[in-house]
């Protein structure tokens, strides 16, 4: 090999002639083409393009030894090929990367249908989800949250709530009495006491929900229970009338139940409110058309029943010192079990306090 | 109540079909709980003449081939003559009987064909009444008298198709405990006219009767117990009468078993106008009849056999002998009539509501007399009831009736209610003219006059309204109103909704019972509402100790059962009971938590306080009073787990909840509510008194977690090592009420500084008394602190550790140095050397 600026025999110098760089590229091109993978595809680049020994790489050092007047031409020449063979050698590069990380990728994927779950499901209860719910609607109508002991005095479950103790109704409550009997002191049998407190905490207008636990003589078995939660609704202003009544179960029901469904109202009687009605949602199931019946929701009623209501007793308000002649107001009452019962398909009312995981679980946490 | 459609029409004429009434009478208030179609099911019966029979002898029995014409109908032969086997022999030639034609289907979908018995081919068949479905009699076939048509149906003609409704009578309307008063509502609901029973007759029919003078000497002592008394007597009654088809069947249909003819009348009067009366045998009867309360010791024999102590509230009926009938309630059994009887004195009264309540409820005895004057019977009944069960009598058992009428009359005179007109409008929301307001309440049966034109101090625009006697529950406006109301229909009402005021949204209390609840559900626990009623020994179970304070049970009366007499004191119980039933399930892996309340009695606290009255408001001290006698009911939160707390699977082999668990579910109760407690060491049952975490905040204690004691687990039945923690939630929310707003940090931009110390302290020294060492020492610099190792063995010692903690340190306006980091890590195990003995290990 010539020194640089050493004069070489244009014969020796034969790497840089037209048909030997050819062949050089052509070698290189096949070499690169026929590398199978990318260790192959480096020794190909090494042994033609890059390293020490390449024919192109040699060549270039001959470069030197042309005589002047043929150097640019040789130079050209000789980038040409190394640019070709470089060329080959980036398609390849990427070819071949390509196939491998297709491989790497299959040969790295998981079966993503195995179980992902690394943690403990928890839920809250059904009847707890449907209280928050419930308050919310009423919430976001401007009703605040009222709350009240469930032990409770005869004084503000029975008395206030015109129900002296002889009377017949108090017979139908199946009352829970705590020691001692002359105590006055009951398992409150329904949240009616809290519209009591209400009125006497609360400055009039008083808009209140009252969701809470209330308890009643029965045994428990698949349709009855001895504790229930109810969630009762208290409106007391000047000016409420009936038709407001209306109005706000409307919006209840649909809460409950979805909307599209009509509600209806049947005189019926309480002795806190007077008149006094049953609220009816119409069966969200077969809304009362025979072609849907037979329908296990409504017993083909056509109409679900969901709780009381009527306009606050002038005797409840004078109890709590409201003028019945200048205020007026309605309230109503209903069974959370029920409900859920209604809307879930519950069989059997004892699930809601057996505590059962597999009974809550279904039911998340915010539904 | 029961009411059978064909007793209704027979009030209220021009009825539609019992569907429709029933809707009716829901719309107006009675829920109609069932509709029955009885005797719908007979076809194909009419009425034959036996014209002549022969007797059939047959092994077991004698049995008649009867020729039997029945006009009409395809008769085979022309004279309208069919043969027909019968094995009865209660009928002579010439009865009239009921026949089944071949085609005919009785009761219970039997159909009638013509079939060869007894050597004969039987062309149909003679009923009894219990084939028809009219009742239990099966002696022999229902000989039909002689004037029944030859050839009619029989369903028609013994009106055997009826309906029945079943009534849910709400307490307030005891009228409407009578086809009576359902027949009123009916007629109102269908705008027919309706002529009542009941009603009083008029001044000159009446006073033939009382000018006569008394029936029976009585004397009504307790005028405010009763303030009406009607007797009659007749005489003469018939023992061998039978009571007639129709009103057995009514009786029947009714839910009234038909017993004798007096018996039956008296509930049929009962029934119809929803009077009770009671028929003393008069041969029995010692003296004069005496309304009076019973003497304390009093016994009286009640017609169901039993002996009953009399309480001197008890309103009594007694003759010279003593007490003869609890007023209101039941007959005695020394006067009752029998099947000889032939006087009897009858009883019309009207008891005072509250006093047959009462009596009812001491001696646990309802009966369809105390059920109906418990609710209101109309005091105004009474001798028209008392006429017309005589008149039945006479009727039906060829009584006489003896002249006189006694009626002993105090009744109050009934208040009228001044009703503004415009009230109907303020309740409803709707207007409704003056004419539709008189015109229901005139349909309730109210009076009316105007207070202008009666010179009433009302005024105008304001009616004064007598309501009917046998509506006492009609005494304020608003009861006025509720009838108008109904009558025109709720549906009527319009729909609104009433503008409210802007509210103050949950209260923040509420709030963090929200978000303890949502907090401890995605932490992965489930929660519970369990039963709050535990046994006596439910404190024991838990081995609390003598003193504890959730030793002071409330407990119930009367209980629903024995073992579950007293409210919980404590959320465990029913936690622990919850993951037994589980655990019995075949679910091992159990994290359950329950928020709600725990009641406890406060020693000292008075027992009883007099109720105030409920015309005003109580005072403040009042209602203080009430609520004294309370126990106390805080709000708790609790969680008990057990099994694996996380998930065994593919990926990992699971993982056993213990003590940390517990603390860590205290833990995020704490930060939902945006609170940490603090823990210490703690010993309190039921929790393993090594393993228990003691824990509060700002120095008040909060609740208890850690791993159950070996002693409850085992005799609960849980696995060991199962975990629970139990806070105060009251106390949790009032820690975070009052906690001052978050102070957010300053986040530095420059780089951490980590370093790692191992530091081995005596076993017995807190990892939290070492940890808030090297805080303090380590200062503001210090970013965080994490304990990643905690290592005992041969290496560090007997009775040491090795903590293993890795301090980040940071500023806020620079890069630390080598030199200070490792100056602030110094500082920090020097203090930690100095507070629990810690030694640096190298």
């Amino acid at each position: 090999m010539p020194a640089p600026g050493e004069t070489v025999d244009p014969s020796r110098v034969h790497a840089l002639d037209p048909d030997q760089l050819a062949a050089a590229v052509a070698a290189a091109r096949e070499s690169i083409r026929t590398a199978a993978d990318l260790d192959a595809l480096a020794a190909a680049r090494t042994a033609h393009v890059q390293g020490a020994a390449a024919p192109l790489v040699l060549a270039r050092r001959e470069l030197g030894a042309l005589p002047r007047e043929e150097r640019a031409d040789a130079g050209r020449r000789h980038n040409a090929a190394r640019a070709e063979a470089q060329a080959a050698y980036d398609t390849r590069l990427a070819e071949l990367t390509a196939e491998r990380d297709a491989r790497v990728l299959v040969e790295e994927r998981v079966d993503v249908t195995l179980p992902a779950a690394r943690r403990r499901r928890g839920a809250r209860h059904p009847l707890s989800s449907l209280s928050d719910r419930l308050v919310d609607v009423f919430v976001a109508m401007g009703y605040e949250v009222a709350e009240g002991p469930e032990v409770e005095h005869d004084w503000f479950n029975f008395e206030a709530l015109n129900m002296a103790p002889d009377h017949p109704a108090r017979s139908e409550h199946d009352t829970l009495y705590v020691e001692p009997t002359d105590s006055g002191r009951v398992l409150r049998t329904h949240t009616s006491p809290v519209q009591i407190r209400s009125l006497l905490d609360r400055p009039l207008p008083v808009y209140v929900v009252c969701p809470g636990r209330t308890y009643r003589n029965d045994t428990i078995d698949a349709t009855h229970s001895p504790v229930f939660g109810q969630l009762e609704g208290l409106a007391v202003d000047e000016g409420i009338t009936m038709a407001d009544l209306r109005g706000t179960l409307e919006v209840f029901a649909q809460a409950l139940f979805g909307s599209g469904l009509s509600t209806r109202l049947r005189p019926s009687f309480f002795p806190f409110t007077e008149p006094s009605a049953e609220l009816d949602v119409q069966c969200f199931a077969c809304r009362g058309e025979a072609a849907h019946q037979p329908c296990r929701v409504c017993s083909d009623e056509g109409w679900i029943e969901i709780g009381g209501c009527g306009m606050v007793d002038p005797n409840v308000l004078r109890a709590t010192g409201v003028d019945p002649a200048r205020y007026s107001g309605f309230a109503f009452g209903m069974g959370l079990e029920r409900a859920a019962m209604i809307r879930h398909d519950v069989r059997e009312i004892r699930d809601f306090v057996d505590g059962d995981v597999r009974f809550g679980l279904p039911f998340g946490i915010e539904v | 109540m029961l009411i059978v459609m064909s007793w209704l029409r027979e009030y209220v004429e021009g009825l539609p079909p019992a569907r429709a009434v029933a809707d009716a009478l829901i719309r107006a208030g009675f829920e109609v709980e069932g509709l029955r179609g009885v005797g719908g099911d007979v076809s194909g019966v009419v009425v034959g003449e036996i014209v002549d029979f022969e007797i059939v002898e047959t092994k077991k029995k004698a049995v008649r081939w009867c020729q039997v014409r029945v006009a009409g109908g395809e008769a085979p032969s022309a004279s309208g003559v069919r043969g027909v086997i019968c094995g009865a022999h209660n009928f002579a030639v010439g009865d009239r009987v009921p026949v089944a034609l071949p085609g005919a289907v009785l009761p219970g979908g039997f159909a009638i064909t013509a079939r060869k018995t007894y050597g004969h081919v039987s062309d149909g068949m003679i009923c009894s009444a219990r084939e028809l479905g009219l009742g239990e009699d099966h002696d022999g076939i229902l000989v039909l008298p002689p004037s029944a048509p030859l050839g009619a149906d029989i369903t028609e003609l013994l009106d055997l198709a009826d309906e029945v409704l079943d009534i849910a009578v709400t307490p307030d309307r005891g009228y409407a405990l009578s086809v009576r008063g359902i027949a009123r509502e009916a007629a109102t609901a269908f705008g027919l006219p309706f002529t009542d029973p009941g009603a009083p007759p008029s001044e000159s029919a009446a006073s033939g009767a009382t000018a006569i003078g008394a029936a029976y000497p009585v004397v009504v002592e307790d005028t405010a117990g009763c303030d009406r008394y009607v007797a009659r007597v007749v005489t003469g009654v018939d023992p061998a009468a039978v009571t007639p088809l129709g009103w057995s069947r009514r009786l029947s249909l009714s839910g009234m078993r038909p017993i004798s003819v007096p018996v039956d009348v008296t509930n049929a009067v009962l029934l119809g106008l929803g009077q009770p009366l009671h028929a003393f045998d008069r041969a029995k009867l010692t003296g004069a009849i005496v309304v009076r309360r019973a003497e304390a010791g009093e016994k009286l024999r009640t017609l169901d056999g039993v002996e009953r102590t009399l309480d001197p509230e008890d309103l009594v009926i007694a003759d010279d002998t003593g007490p003869i009938a609890l007023a209101g309630v039941m007959g005695g059994a020394s006067t009752e009539i029998s099947a000889q009887t032939a006087d009897i004195v009858l009883e019309a009264a009207h008891f005072d509501p509250i006093s047959v309540a009462r009596t009812a409820r001491r001696h646990r005895l309802s009966s369809e007399a105390s059920r109906r004057f418990e609710r209101g019977v109309d005091p105004a009944l009474a001798p028209v009831a008392a006429a017309t069960a005589v008149d039945l009598l006479v009727e039906l058992a060829g009584a006489h009736p003896a002249p006189g009428v006694t009626d002993l009359d105090h009744r109050p005179v009934v208040a009228p209610v001044l009703l503004p007109l415009r009230e109907p409008e303020r309740l409803a929301g709707r207007t409704y003219s003056a004419e539709v307001v008189r015109h229901r309440l005139a349909d309730v049966g109210c009076t009316i006059t105007d207070a202008a034109t009666d010179g009433s101090a009302a005024g105008a625009g304001v009616l004064v309204v007598t309501p009917p006697s046998w509506r006492p529950d009609l005494t304020r406006p608003a009861d006025l109103v509720e009838e108008i109301m109904r009558l025109e229909g709720y549906d009527t009402i319009p729909v609104t909704l009433p503008l409210l005021p802007a509210g103050r949204g949950l209260t923040p209390a509420q709030r963090m019972h929200r978000a303890v609840g949502r907090a401890l559900a995605y932490a992965g626990l489930v929660e519970v509402l369990t039963l709050p009623f535990v046994p006596a020994d439910a404190a024991d179970a838990l081995s609390l100790v003598a003193d504890d304070k959730r030793r002071l049970a409330v407990r119930v009366a009367n209980p629903i059962a024995e073992d579950a007499a007293y409210l919980r004191t404590t959320l465990l119980s029913g936690l622990i009971a919850a993951a037994v039933r589980n655990i019995g399930r075949g679910q091992q892996d159990l994290a359950l938590f329950e928020v709600g309340r725990v009641f406890r009695e406060q020693p000292g606290a008075p027992v009883r306080v007099p109720t105030p009255p409920v015309d005003r408001r109580p005072s403040v001290e009042e209602i203080a009073a009430l609520d004294s006698v309370l126990p106390k009911q805080a709000r708790h939160v609790a969680a008990l787990l057990t099994g694996r707390r996380e998930p065994a699977g593919w990926s990992a082999p699971g993982r056993e909840a213990d003590w940390a668990d517990a603390v860590d579910a205290a833990q995020v109760v704490a930060e939902a509510v945006g609170i940490t407690l603090t823990v210490t060491a703690g010993d309190a049952m039921p929790w393993h008194p090594g393993r228990c975490a003691e824990l509060s905040v700002g120095g008040r204690l909060v609740g208890f977690a850690g791993e159950l004691h070996p002693r409850v687990l085992g005799d609960a039945g849980l696995p060991p090592r199962t975990v629970a923690m139990e806070l105060s939630l009251d106390v949790v929310v009032e820690a975070a009420t009052a906690a001052p707003p978050v102070v957010a940090p300053v986040i530095s931009t420059y780089p951490p500084a980590d370093r790692d110390v191992a530091l081995v302290v005596p076993a017995q020294v807190p990892v939290a008394d070492v940890t808030e060492a090297l805080r303090e020492g380590a200062g503001d610099l210090l970013e965080s602190l994490t304990l990643f190792d905690v290592f005992e063995g041969a290496q560090v010692g007997a009775g040491q550790r090795s903590l293993a903690f890795g301090l980040r340190l940071r500023a806020g306006d620079r890069t630390l140095t080598a030199a200070e980091v490792n100056a602030v890590r110094d500082t920090a195990v020097e203090l930690a050397a100095q507070r629990t003995g810690a030694v640096l290990r190298t």
